[in-house]
């Protein structure tokens, strides 16, 4: 029988160097405490995380880990899936190890379906290098490299991976624990590559910027939490909804308009074009979707698919004799 | 399915010639075509059955970077050059004997290397007012007067006769017209004595599902042989003998295929499955192509988004205990420095693969250099030294291959191969080895415990090389990255006299496989009056031109390297024993550079960056300079040695 382990079994014999009440802190604590749950044991278990403050994350976990380059992770970790599916592997990352110098790797991970979890900590803004704005910073944001203000359009990392046809797309946030705790369990079962974008606070450089989803108190009618099946009910006393009407979401106060009539969120709905219309509703024109956003299974995913195809090429043509290859066709002797 | 049947009267089926035969010890011929006229197929062809008929060859394609440059320019002409000899030979030869050319442009971009007296045969169809415009002629450079005198001419109205050979297999007439090259190769094989058989092999194989067009080219490939055979112009035809070469079963083998077939052994021998991560890069592409069809050896290749996803996904493949692989050129090579310094630090073993092009940036793609060697050695951040070696010919990549995999596995690093386009599209015959007299590659991975101790992940053995201990081994979970790690523990640290400590060690794992490699050889004496040391793809030119010095009485010996880092351990005391130490690069001398730095020994370069090979005759005249003038030194030599042209290399 496999022994049973707990939270701290996983908790590596590094001091943990965040920042006293950076949001990484909970992110940390969830991971150790689903990680049991999943039944895979340390050693079948990697993270593999870029350059951040995030990255750090490996050396934190009594598991395999390599704490690789700036924006590469997600390669890193398509290179260790792709031949040794036997392992559960999470790529941790953030907004801009993720989006800005990872980007292409970002998108080209989301379509090649490989079957591992990305958690992508968002706290939009440069940690480790002293408070520089992300890819994901708000437009006009003031930072130590935008003294004017930011004129950047800032990415979604939600869009970018519903538009790289991402099987697995959620949101949690670093306070909302529970939550996140679940939608991090949710994305290690799925099958596909699993992408859990976590509001994070970074309380040195940018200090309560996503505050009102964060602060239970406002969380309410700031956020609304998808569920499948459910419709979408908001606010604090569960009075709000969204509904379509033609192509767009509105906010229908529930006083107006019948539950019936609501959005009801379909996460498996494969054509991802509702879905979309969710990840692009912000604050503060709309609640911000938390949750599940997108779970399509039955898609092949590129770890099946290599081997699949070193199997069948074995059954088709044998496996590889090299005196056989090096004979075959034109040869000529010497006496 | 079988070759169709051919009108019975273009020629007797056992093709034999009744006209005089000669017997030369070598041939050197090129065919030169616009890019769409087939002339690679045509030179590969004509390889594939020389070395079948037990010749030695050497080849050298060369062609334009564009798929289809403009049709009839000098920039889209595609050449291509094979020697075969009776005897042992290492280039595809200087000057040529015979060249074929089917339009006015690939007649005057090569008719300089035909030997005076050599064969010209022209495509006459292909001259006309509009080819010469486009060939930026003024008029026929067929009826100059000086050709006539200078060369053996024979103006054959190819597109014509393939035309009238096919008319019967109701081709379009652009189908029909593509049977040319075939009409060509038809007419070369009658004057060179080449079989057939070969040819025809491959037109079944290749056209078997389209039967007129292959009924077509045999047509055409007949009807050439037979216009040789019973045209008047042509009085004789030549011979060459089998060459005499090391017993054994030979195939013909091309750099990037002896590549790929070695690395393929290199993990049959070491009993791990091979992951090959690249991107697409001429003149590297061919390596992942013929890789791919591999896949029956657990071979996984993965065309990544890009070449720094590339070298990340092999380096994560080797986290895994998977023999990781990576292949680029100069340019990719670039993109992956970063990548290359993680797993330099990571120690973990792996190849990443270099075939060099003309540089730099964008450069040349398809043509040859040697200019990436400082780039290999030193172009990562950091103090990142890794071993190098280099292949010297199109068979040697299969050797160095296996042998990148066994120092990688011993030490626990990431090793480069140094490769060339020179090398890489070339061919020679290749003598099959017997794959279970290889020595086995030997890897270990370290056992799983559960005694809760803390597991060692860089500790070392006597290479210096630490525990390749593989995720899914229980007890030995640990975490590796780019910070500077804690001797043994491999924990982060930030200590300065760890840092001294660990950079010397990772430098000194480098520098102790001088230990375990073989002693430099030498071609000829052990001192005398000057040594050519050279490297990658030019051991060819320089081996030729070196005994051909020797054979003229010089005291000039040859040394090649393999292995560029670390070098041999004897190479220092080797290059003092000479008076004269040469060193030829197709760079601005960085070969040269290393070892005036490593061993305080003043080198000359012979130094060229024209995207070609060096010929067997530039290296010789450069060579000689210095054999009459290694007593005393002299301040040509030294003007030389600052990295100005030698004379003969700027003329060329």
């Amino acid at each position: 029988m496999l022994p049973v382990l707990k939270a701290a079994d996983f908790a590596s014999d590094q001091d943990v160097r965040w920042c006293p009440g950076c949001g990484d802190y909970s992110i940390l604590a969830q991971m150790k405490k689903i990680l049991p749950d999943l039944g895979v044991p340390r050693e079948k278990t990697v993270f593999i995380s870029g350059i951040g403050c995030s990255s750090r994350f490996p050396y934190y976990m009594n598991t395999y880990g390599m704490h690789s380059i700036h924006g590469r992770a997600p390669t890193f970790a398509t290179g260790l899936k792709s031949t040794r599916p036997d392992l559960m592997v999470w790529v941790i990352t953030g907004d801009g190890d993720a989006l800005s110098i990872g980007g292409n790797h970002f998108i080209h991970l989301l379509r090649r379906n490989v079957d591992l979890n990305i958690v992508l900590f968002n706290n939009r803004i440069y940690g480790l290098t002293k408070g520089q704005y992300s890819p994901t910073s708000t437009e006009g944001q003031v930072t130590k490299s935008t003294p004017m203000g930011s004129i950047d359009h800032p990415l979604n990392p939600l869009s970018i991976a519903l538009a790289a046809e991402g099987t697995f797309v959620a949101r949690s946030i670093d306070a909302h624990v529970k939550h996140l705790g679940d939608t991090l369990k949710r994305a290690a079962e799925h099958k596909g590559t699993s992408l859990v974008e976590v509001y994070q606070n970074c309380n040195v450089f940018n200090d309560g910027a996503m505050a009102y989803a964060q602060e239970k108190k406002q969380r309410a009618d700031n956020v609304v939490e998808l569920e499948h099946g459910k419709p979408l009910i908001f606010g604090a006393k569960s009075d709000k909804g969204v509904r379509l009407v033609g192509s767009r979401l509105e906010v229908v106060n529930l006083a107006d308009v019948a539950v019936d009539d609501l959005l009801i969120h379909d996460e498996k709905e494969p054509n991802p074009a509702i879905q979309m219309m969710l990840a692009r509703m912000r604050y503060p024109d709309m609640p911000e979707p938390i949750g599940v956003l997108r779970s399509v299974e039955g898609v092949a995913t590129y770890n099946e698919q290599i081997n699949e195809q070193v199997e069948l090429a074995k059954q088709k043509n044998g496996v590889g004799d090299l005196q056989k290859l090096f004979s075959a066709g034109d040869t000529w002797q010497v006496a | 399915m079988t070759v169709p049947p051919t009108p019975s009267n273009v020629v007797p089926p056992e093709l034999t010639t009744s006209k005089r035969v000669k017997t030369v010890s070598g041939i050197t011929v090129r065919l030169a075509g616009d890019s769409g006229d087939g002339m690679q197929l045509l030179g590969t062809q004509l390889t594939n059955t020389s070395a079948l008929a037990g010749n030695d060859v050497a080849t050298f394609p060369d062609f334009p970077a564009e798929i289809r440059a403009p049709r009839g320019t000098r920039a889209g002409v595609s050449g291509f050059q094979v020697q075969f000899a009776s005897e042992e030979i290492f280039t595809p030869g200087d000057t040529l004997d015979a060249l074929v050319v089917m339009n006015p442009a690939a007649m005057v971009t090569n008719l300089a290397d035909l030997r005076k007296g050599g064969i010209l045969i022209a495509n006459v169809d292909g001259f006309n007012e509009k080819e010469f415009k486009l060939a930026k002629v003024e008029s026929d450079p067929l009826e100059a007067s000086v050709i006539e005198e200078t060369y053996r001419i024979f103006k054959v109205s190819m597109t014509k006769l393939t035309r009238d050979a096919v008319a019967d297999f109701g081709l379009s007439p652009k189908v029909a017209d593509r049977c040319k090259n075939f009409f060509a190769m038809g007419l070369v094989y009658w004057l060179f004595g080449r079989s057939l058989d070969t040819t025809l092999r491959f037109i079944e194989a290749k056209f078997g599902k389209k039967p007129d067009v292959a009924a077509a080219n045999v047509a055409a490939l007949r009807a050439g042989w037979a216009y040789g055979e019973t045209t008047e112009a042509f009085g004789e035809s030549f011979q060459v003998e089998a060459a005499t070469l090391v017993p054994g079963t030979y195939r013909n083998m091309m750099g990037n295929q002896a590549l790929a077939w070695g690395l393929i052994t290199a993990s049959k021998l070491s009993d791990k499955d091979l992951f090959y991560g690249t991107y697409p890069i001429t003149p590297a592409s061919d390596i992942l192509h013929e890789l791919s069809k591999y896949k029956n050896f657990g071979v996984r290749t993965f065309q990544a988004e890009d070449e720094i996803a590339a070298v990340c996904a092999t380096i994560g493949a080797a986290f895994g205990g998977t023999m990781g692989v990576t292949a680029s050129s100069g340019p990719g090579i670039a993109l992956k420095a970063e990548g290359m310094g993680l797993g330099m630090i990571l120690e973990l073993p792996m190849i990443v693969i270099n075939v060099q092009r003309g540089g730099p940036s964008t450069g040349l793609p398809t043509k040859t250099e040697q200019s990436d060697l400082l780039q290999c050695m030193f172009g990562r951040n950091g103090e990142a030294p890794l071993p190098i070696l280099a292949p010297r010919s199109p068979g040697d990549c299969f050797d160095i291959a296996v042998e990148a995999w066994r120092i990688a596995t011993e030490c626990m690093c990431p090793v480069m191969i140094l490769s060339d386009g020179y090398i890489a599209n070339g061919s020679e015959p290749w003598k099959i080895p017997d794959v279970a007299s290889m020595q086995p590659i030997t890897v270990n991975h370290p056992e799983g415990t559960d005694v809760d101790e803390p597991f060692m992940p860089y500790a070392r053995d006597e290479y210096l090389a630490r525990p390749w201990a593989i995720p899914g081994t229980p007890g030995l979970m640990h975490r590796v990255g780019g910070l500077e790690k804690q001797d043994g523990t491999g924990n982060v640290s930030y200590d300065p006299a760890n840092h001294q400590h660990m950079t010397d060690t990772r430098a000194a794992k480098v520098d102790r496989i001088a230990e375990r490699i073989p002693d430099q050889d030498v071609f000829g004496d052990s001192t005398g009056d000057v040594l050519v040391v050279s490297w990658g793809g030019t051991y060819g030119s320089c081996h030729t031109a070196v005994k051909q010095c020797q054979q003229a009485g010089h005291k000039v010996s040859h040394a090649h390297l393999r292995y560029i880092n670390p070098m041999p351990k004897n190479v220092g005391e080797l290059l003092r024993a000479f008076k004269t130490v040469v060193v030829p690069e197709l760079n601005k001398g960085q070969l040269r550079m290393l070892l005036r730095a490593k061993y305080l020994v003043d080198c000359i370069g012979i130094n060229k960056v024209q995207g070609k090979p060096f010929s067997v005759s530039e290296l010789i005249e450069a060579i000689e300079e210095h054999v009459a003038q290694s007593i005393p030194a002299n301040v040509d030599s030294r003007a030389s040695a600052n990295g100005k042209p030698t004379a003969k290399s700027k003329a060329s």
